[in-house]
């Protein structure tokens, strides 16, 4: 599987990141390197294999679905880039 | 009493309790190398206020005769665990600035247990990277030196900071995290201890996350002893985090005995690399020889998915770092890119996210995003699922046979120059976590201990591998193999 430049230029857009034009080529090329490195795992036999999913064998714990928290308005709001009359405030987003 | 920095948590500790010194004495001591330690970039915030208040409270506490396990030792924080109030940014410009309203679980258990926070630790930006050079605050620098060679070396990563410092003595130990090897990989090119416990010992709450199914905290230390020390302090149930393991934690320092007659030490074949430097290959062979002198039971095994351990692990921490790291959107904590007129939402999202990951992170960002995407979730990542259960097998098998625990190098190479790896393909950077990474997908805990220095005079180090849960007994096995690896170099001041 060879990645090219648009489907670089895909994954791009779809990770949220903005890659200028130019650099799509060497991006394009270290996907390459790396997808050809994980390429290894075809090797493996999985038929029947469960993908892992703990350590231990354990039930995610349940717990009392109640309000805990809260009231902090303040505090959520105090690290925001852009947070005005305790909303966080963004570029418009519907026409 | 001079050169307090120097000591380790168990001395210092012993000092206090005798009241031979104060928590004050120590921890400006350690203010004072931290200071003087600007050229090793390790320490990236000081907190030199809440430190002496924290130290003078535990001074209090330690007259009063309520001293609890860790009061009144200093000690460094990596910057990934969010502290209250002071910055916390996983070494990211994307960050910049954020100051937590809380406190993470693991770091919130250490000021309970009196420890003292000195302040905060470089590393590698979202802990993703093995050199500590992948960092908004520049590279960390090792405290190291080859003989007779000026060349900067790193501290490894992504714990650098974390390992630079407790190596040149700027705090007593420090907090660590590892998700295929940065406790473990820094420790071995430090001269340093670091363990990475059992996945679910410590609570992931508060510490930004990289590879959640990975993350694993840990101490790194002077000694096996001050690993045991801080490792009890930093474990327990959390139920701010659904996959902490309702255990009991033991008395680990209780733990060290040293004997470690009649246990069963596996020596796994697959980590015997075709072009293993013979430094490496030595260090193994002497230190299964000082494991057998202390009555271990030496025998060879096979972990036959080794090799498919690095390639499982880069596809399932990008993947899970693409979806962990889709909260910095520029909206909520963190910095946002200066927009243009007429950007809407989806240009601040890329634009902030260009501008704000390094080049590792977003490769990894992207990588992920690719494995997950439609088409391909199958054959990547459910694929890499697959082979990770395989890998955990591998050890399952072995501890089922009756090993009780396993010997292998920490890393396949001493420390390199800083800059050494810039222009090599990111494949040949990832090489670096070879021996350390398949733990981190069996969810097992693995121990480095220094062991030996190489011609050039650098430390290298070896690893133990336990069984889960069982670090208690795998810090007896390290203890016993620190013990009779009598290791004590130290980095010749030079910063």
């Amino acid at each position: 599987m060879s990645i090219d430049q648009s489907t670089a230029a895909k994954v791009a857009k779809l990770a949220r990141i903005k890659v200028e034009e130019d650099a799509l080529p060497a991006l394009a090329e270290e996907f390459n390197n790396i997808l050809g490195f994980i390429e290894q795992l075809n090797e493996v036999d999985v038929d029947g294999v469960e993908p892992m999913t703990s350590v231990t064998p354990q039930r995610l714990k349940r717990r009392v679905d109640e309000v805990t928290d809260g009231n902090q308005q303040e505090k959520v709001l105090a690290n925001a880039p852009d947070a005005r009359e305790g909303f966080f405030a963004v570029p418009k987003v519907v026409e | 009493m001079s050169d307090l920095n120097k000591l380790g948590l168990a001395e210092a500790r012993d000092l206090l309790r005798k009241g031979e010194t104060t928590s004050v004495e120590l921890t400006e001591s350690c203010l004072k190398a931290i200071d003087a330690a600007g050229a090793l970039n390790a320490f990236v915030t000081k907190t030199p206020e809440i430190a002496l208040d924290r130290a003078k409270a535990a001074d209090a506490r330690i007259a009063a005769g309520d001293a609890p396990a860790m009061c009144g030792l200093p000690i460094g924080v990596k910057d990934v665990f969010c502290t209250k109030g002071v910055t916390s940014q996983a070494a990211s410009g994307i960050l910049e600035g954020f100051k937590p309203e809380y406190e993470s679980t693991v770091t919130q258990q250490l000021q309970d247990a009196g420890a003292v926070m000195l302040g905060k630790l470089n590393m590698d930006e979202f802990a993703m990277g093995s050199s500590n050079e992948n960092s908004t605050y520049g590279a960390a620098i090792s405290p190291w030196k080859r003989a007779g060679d000026d060349t900067n070396l790193t501290p490894g990563g992504s714990s650098g900071g974390s390992a630079a410092a407790v190596a040149a003595d700027l705090c007593l130990a420090a907090t660590g995290t590892d998700t295929g090897g940065s406790i473990r990989q820094p420790a071995a090119f430090t001269g340093t201890v670091g363990i990475k416990p059992t996945y679910g010992r410590c609570s992931r709450w508060g510490v930004v996350s990289y590879a959640s199914s990975l993350d694993q905290a840990g101490p790194m230390t002077k000694s096996v002893r001050d690993a045991a020390i801080m490792l009890e302090a930093m474990c327990g149930h959390d139920a701010k985090d659904s996959t902490s393991a309702d255990l009991a934690v033991p008395n680990f320092e209780a733990m060290l005995t040293g004997d470690i007659k009649g246990k069963k030490i596996g020596i796994p074949k697959e980590y015997r690399l075709d072009g293993m430097p013979e430094d490496i290959a030595k260090l193994w062979d002497d230190g299964t020889a000082m494991l057998k002198a202390a009555g271990a039971e030496i025998v060879d095994i096979s972990l036959p998915h080794t090799k498919y351990a690095l390639p499982a692990y880069y596809v399932i921490a990008p993947a899970e770092a693409s979806s962990n790291l889709a909260r910095y959107d520029g909206v909520r904590y963190g910095q946002r890119a200066t927009l243009s007129a007429g950007d809407g939402i989806t240009e601040m999202y890329e634009k902030t996210r260009a501008a704000g990951f390094g080049a590792e992170v977003q490769r990894r960002i992207m990588v992920g995003t690719y494995v997950l995407s439609a088409g391909f979730y199958d054959a990547y990542y459910n694929r890499a699922r697959r082979v990770r259960s395989l890998i955990k097998k591998d050890f399952e098998d072995a501890f089922a046979a009756g090993i009780d625990a396993i010997l292998a190098p920490t890393t396949p190479s001493a420390a390199f120059g800083l800059g050494e790896m810039k222009d090599a393909d990111p494949v040949k950077m990832y090489l670096n976590d070879v021996f350390t990474v398949t733990l981190n997908l069996a969810g097992l805990p693995g121990v480095a201990v220094p062991t030996g220095v190489d011609a050039q005079g650098l430390p290298l180090g070896l690893q133990l591998i336990g069984k889960p849960w069982e670090e208690g007994d795998l810090l007896n096995t390290a203890y016993a193999l620190e013990q009779a690896a009598g290791f004590v170099a130290k980095p010749q001041k030079w910063w």
